[in-house]
């Protein structure tokens, strides 16, 4: 039985307890406990199933790389799946359930896999699945996605918030253990701005349970006085249940700070992700105790050995009465004296090791009675969903059972491996350290900034320092070293000098025993939580997946939410011994950000719901809306695409507003168009490069229309320039080209013509735009009043200053519709006071608002194009017949050298013609013309497309717009279209100019 | 003719852990120049009665002022129905120098943030380092908020005055609302 030990669980308020559930179950806790030391205090050893044969699985660590202790957290709109059990700190009203399994935790049916694991091998999905290929999307695949997932997908929306947080300091301590805290303090000794960050609860790490001392004191003492000293620095900013989450160039640095989830009852955001610019970064991340691979390893009750002395220490939870601990190593002897101290039994003690001599700590076990079996292993544990005893072997031998022993937790401990993964984020390298049989950073390969300079230190047991005489010095060196890369002027200052009892030397043990037999290799597990097994990875290098990365991915080794923390130097280790070749040979697979999983609220932050994207409103926005706006998105503008009355459907909206435009007055909000003052004695030879044709003759108080082509010929905006003064110009863009083209000319300015004399200012958002459109446009204007609108005093094609209505304006008679019409601009802080004028002057002359789709369809009906529509960024101005907008007479423009080019010269280059089908219905958008013949494979050949296509009410049938090949040398001939349920359409190509083809409309 | 109005008609949120308000109309006149020039700095200074501000300064006092915005970039604040007259005598001031002065002060929003952690709530939005130290009255910033543009200075000890595209106005007023909400305090910058 796991349970609470009476004594003991330093990091407990047992003032404070706490009620939680598991799978329905009502348990309790104390405050501190986390939720695996509350389950393993209620018994609760089983926790799920594992991912590929629904093994039962328990608890096997304390920390974040816990691969097991996977649950549902939450309901509703703060379900999580895959919440780590050894990191959730517990609350009142946890909820929490197992997952992967069917149909409960005790009892499962996909457990059978486990019995069928020699028929589900390392690779079997690429075996299996591969024949017959149609079988995969209809069989296999859905099949494999249900078995698949260790967690649910959360249903609800979520229900917190979250936020980021940008920060800059000159150096970042990212864990706050004892190396960490020293760093810390001797960087911030220096002057330096120090973040020190625990993704904990609690600072000093491993320290207050593995004990030393410090300068003589208690090392907690040396954690508890060094944390208050940090906090009286005004240049200290400390943190703790934030994780350093990646490490990435220039310094910058993701922190994620878990605000409430201890707490849900506060208020705020959930979590806070940091995104913090560091000087220099010292990474005291720590070391993670490795399994040993024996058979059985995965047994509930079987763990590492640092976890059961830290469930004793800080819980006061034991696993077992009765615990075997298997080692090679002297580490693992300090659990036996947590468990001798705290009153439990340790029958034996497994060492793998055979020592000339007994080790301190071996003496020490000795003299507390427990017995210690040198150069022994653990053939298999025994126990099914929890461990019942351990059948011991020679470590030498092949597994002959020498002696059973019945217990009820095994602690084992393979060595300890530095947490290289942020080091390693952005390029740092690892040497192997024979010794201590890990990787560690190898210094003179750490991660480089700009200047070529180190910008990562590690400190402490992530240096591969991992006892205390060595951990505060290495510590200090680190803090030093960040200072002075950060530019600091390092304070010499006493190194505290740490105490750790004297321990023999470790004895690398990838497999146990030695010569064990395939059947006790396929039941050691490597990778908890993927259930790849020492036989799996042999298998995996004999079928030649050499390369670390392929036998990871071929194995799924290290592919789990934990990213293999425990599994990862084992697997290697087992590869380069089937390969037989040295583990530094087979290198790691790389380490990659997050350090661990992070919600995915935290990297969206702030950007959900209203603020997901930002929405551009022109100052009539919130009137568009209350009077029946459908909007539809044009960059990051929203602009009304018809306005509904109540109870009409949009098209018939649409059409109303299309025919009211042609015979009464109709009003449209142009303000998202763009507006770009050019001014400077080069403004006109500036324009003259910019558009296609000449603006520079443009004179003061006239419009034209331009066209805008890359240096590659394409065109890329179009819109009407109307000339301000000598000097001035004011250039109209398209609504979603405003921001581009503003750059495309600062860039021209600032790149190529810089000096040339020209300033370019957005101005689009000054003004709102009004089109005032239809017959009655003029009597509008003249009722309004203020100016003379005439078509003697304004002609087509030219602008005025003014007034109207007592609004001071400018108005631009220019039309995209071929009526009558006028484009006022008004200062945006009067636009809707100018809009309401509008609406009451045109009350008794027909006047609606129209919204895009009108516009659209009035334009087609006159054969204008549209950037986007005719234009996809491969069309020409003459493929659309705009050989009128092209100045033959400037000796350059951009673009021209490129339309002089042979492809932008071909005859075939499809061409701009009119659409009618002989149905009068509607050509489908988008749709293509097929010709005679097939191409080279096998498809119809393609003669044209469909680029714009409408019903127009004012012409009672459908128009379109498209490229045709040799389109204009055609016209009569009738071309088809297939579209889409068997139907083709056919279609006569005509002249693009459906509706008042002289012009008679605007020209009054 | 009409009142002039702003986009959000001065909309105000007080609950959270900083006060934010949208302001009334503010006048403000881009010039584009050579800022070395003395007929740049004369049209700036004459239209805006403060002295020239250095680099990534601002010089205001109450609804005047001159922020620095690009080399080339002056941002003139003056009261709102001071605009024509002060571009006309900028424009007279300016004489033949090449240069642009225009009218912008519609094409914005402005908000005011106050508060102990009012530059906490714009380090949650804005790549900016803004630590007593390093951000102080009399510093400008051109930044990214969030997804937009904006660019803010520091009126007094705590409190900031912010600009950004009228569009985006009720964006901001989202973002800032959001990052004060109650409880979301970092205490990152207090000691």
């Amino acid at each position: 039985m796991s349970t609470r030990l009476a004594a003991g669980g330093r990091l407990l308020n047992k003032e404070k307890a706490l009620s939680f559930t598991f799978n329905g179950k009502q348990l309790r806790g104390f405050e501190g406990d986390t939720l695996a030391s509350a389950l393993l205090a209620n018994d609760q050893m089983l926790i799920g199933r594992s991912f590929k044969y629904h093994r039962p699985r328990g608890v096997v660590a304390s920390g974040a790389e816990e691969p097991n202790g996977l649950v549902n957290l939450g309901a509703e709109g703060s379900f999580e799946p895959n919440q780590r059990v050894t990191t959730t700190e517990l609350f009142d009203g946890l909820t929490a359930t197992s997952q992967n399994h069917w149909p409960s935790l005790e009892f499962d049916v996909g457990a059978i896999n486990t019995h069928l694991s020699r028929f589900l091998p390392a690779g079997f999905y690429y075996k299996m699945f591969i024949h017959p290929r149609p079988l995969w999307k209809h069989v296999y695949e859905p099949f494999i996605r249900q078995s698949a997932g260790l967690g649910r997908a959360p249903k609800a929306r979520d229900a917190d918030t979250y936020e980021h947080f940008y920060f800059f300091c000159d150096v970042m301590v990212i864990g706050g253990g004892v190396a960490g805290l020293q760093a810390a303090k001797t960087a911030a000794a220096s002057g330096a701005k120090v973040l020190l960050i625990e993704q904990t609860a609690h600072w000093g790490g491993r320290a207050p349970v593995d004990g030393g001392t410090v300068d003589g004191i208690p090392v907690d003492n040396f954690v508890e006085q060094t944390v208050a000293e940090l906090e009286a620095m005004p240049n200290v900013t400390l943190r703790k249940r934030m994780m350093g989450a990646g490490v990435y160039d220039h310094g910058y640095v993701l922190g994620y700070e878990q605000l409430r989830d201890y707490a849900p009852e506060k208020p705020g955001p959930r979590h806070r992700l940091w995104r913090i610019r560091a000087g220099h970064i010292v990474t005291a991340t720590g070391a993670i105790e490795r399994p040993l691979s024996f058979a059985g390893n995965d047994i509930p009750g079987v763990m590492l050995a640092s976890a059961l002395r830290d469930y004793v220490v800080n819980y006061g939870v034991s696993a077992g009465d009765r615990t075997v601990i298997v080692t090679n190593n002297d580490d693992a002897y300090l659990t036996a004296f947590a468990l001798n101290y705290a009153g439990l039994s340790v029958p034996v003690i497994l060492d793998a090791r055979v020592l000339a001599e007994d080790s301190p700590a071996m003496e020490q076990a000795k003299a507390m009675g427990i017995r210690v079996m040198m150069g022994h292993a653990v053939a298999k544990v025994k126990g099914g969903k929890r461990v019942t005893g351990v059948a011991v072997c020679s470590q030498a031998g092949e597994g002959a059972v020498l002696e059973e022993i019945a217990c009820d937790a095994v602690a084992m401990s393979g060595g300890w491996s530095p947490v290289v993964h942020l080091w390693s984020h952005c390029g740092g390298k690892l040497s192997w350290d024979d010794a201590q049989a890990h990787f560690r950073p190898d210094v003179d390969k750490a991660p480089t900034g700009a200047d070529g300079q180190p910008f990562v230190t590690t400190a402490g047991a992530a240096s591969g320092a991992l006892h205390l005489s060595d951990v505060l010095g290495d510590g200090d060196q680190a803090g030093k070293l960040a200072a002075a890369a950060s530019g600091f002027k390092v304070k010499q200052t006493r190194c505290p000098v740490g105490e750790s009892p004297e321990e023999a030397p470790m004895m690398p043990i990838w497999l146990m025993p030695q010569g064990a037999g395939v059947e006790l290799r396929s039941k050691s597990w490597l990778d908890y939580q993927n259930d790849v097994k020492v036989s799996d990875v042999q298998l995996a290098a004999q079928e030649g997946f050499e390369s670390v990365e392929h036998a990871k991915r071929y194995t799924t080794l290290g592919m789990a939410t934990d990213q293999g923390k425990l599994s990862n130097i084992n697997g290697l280790a087992t590869l380069a011994g089937a390969l037989n070749t040295s583990i530094p040979q087979v290198g790691t697979t790389t380490f990659r950000p997050p350090y661990t999983p992070i919600s995915m609220g935290a990297i969206g932050g702030e950007a959900r719901g209203d603020v997901f994207q930002p929405v551009r409103r022109t100052p009539m926005h919130d009137w568009h809306d209350a009077n029946g706006a459908d909007w539809e998105p044009v960059g990051q503008w929203r602009r009304p695409y018809a306005y509904l009355r109540p109870g009409e459907k949009v098209h018939d909206a649409v059409m109303r507003e299309t025919k009211n435009t042609r015979e009464n007055l109709g009003l449209l909000d142009a303000s998202t168009l763009g507006k770009l003052i050019v001014k400077g004695p080069d403004a006109g030879r500036f324009l003259d490069m910019l558009y296609t044709n000449m603006m520079s003759t443009l004179k003061p108080g006239k419009c034209r229309y331009g066209l805008m082509c890359s240096e590659n010929g394409f065109l890329i905006d179009d819109g009407v320039v109307a000339r301000i003064d000598e000097e001035t110009f004011l250039c109209h863009t398209t609504t979603g080209g405003a921001e581009r083209i503003h750059q495309h000319m600062e860039e021209w300015l600032q790149t190529e013509w810089w000096d040339w004399q020209v300033y370019v200012a957005n101005v689009t958002e000054q003004y709102v735009q009004v089109a005032v459109v239809g017959p009655n446009a003029r009597t509008a204007l003249e009722k309004l009043g203020g100016m003379d609108v005439s078509k003697e005093a304004l002609g087509f094609m030219e602008w005025a200053d003014g007034e109207l209505g007592g609004f001071k304006v400018r108005v631009y008679r220019i039309s995209f519709s071929g009526e009558l019409s006028y484009e006022i601009a008004v200062d945006a802080g009067h636009g809707q006071a100018f809009w309401d004028a509008l609406m009451v002057v045109g009350n008794d002359l027909g006047v609606m608002p129209y919204g895009t789709e009108a516009l659209h369809i009035l334009r087609a009906e006159k054969g204008f194009i549209m950037i986007g529509d005719e234009t996809d960024g491969t069309v020409i101005p003459q493929d659309l017949g705009l050989h009128w907008a092209i100045s033959k007479k400037k000796e350059d423009f951009l673009g021209k050298r490129a339309q002089e080019r042979s492809h932008m010269t071909d005859p075939t280059r499809w061409k701009l013609v009119g659409l009618e089908t002989l149905s009068g219905a509607v050509l489908p958008d988008g749709a293509y013309a097929v010709g005679e013949g097939e191409n080279a494979n096998g498809q119809k050949n393609m003669i044209g497309r469909v680029t714009s296509s409408y019903y127009s009410p004012n012409l009672g049938k459908g128009i379109a717009m498209g490229l045709v090949l040799h389109g204009p040398d055609r016209m009569g001939e009738v071309i088809e279209f297939p579209g889409t349920e068997g139907a083709t359409f056919k279609a006569r190509i005509v002249d693009p100019v459906f509706y008042d083809k002289e012009g008679e409309k605007g020209n009054v | 003719m009409s009142e002039p109005i702003t986009a959000l008609a001065g909309a105000a949120s007080e609950t959270g852990i900083a006060r934010i308000m949208e302001l009334s109309l503010q006048g403000m006149i881009t010039l584009r120049g050579d800022l070395a020039s003395s007929a740049v700095q004369k049209a700036a200074t004459g239209a805006a009665e403060v002295e020239m501000p250095g680099t990534n300064q601002a010089n205001c006092v109450e609804d005047r002022g001159i922020c620095w915005m690009s080399p080339d970039e002056l941002l003139i604040l003056c009261p709102y129905d001071m605009v024509a007259a002060n571009i006309d005598k900028m424009t007279e001031t300016l004489g033949n120098a090449h240069a642009l002065a225009v009218n912008v002060s519609d094409a914005r929003a402005a908000f005011r943030i106050t508060g102990t952690q009012a530059r906490e709530v714009l380090a949650k939005l804005c790549p900016v380092d803004l630590s007593l130290e390093n951000f102080a009255p009399g510093m400008f910033r051109r930044t990214r908020m969030a997804q937009v543009p904006a660019a803010f200075w520091m009126t007094d000890a705590e409190s900031f005055q912010l600009v950004c595209f009228r569009s985006q106005a009720r964006y901001v007023f989202d973002l800032l609302s959001i990052a004060a909400q109650p409880g979301s305090g970092v205490n990152a910058y207090l000691t």
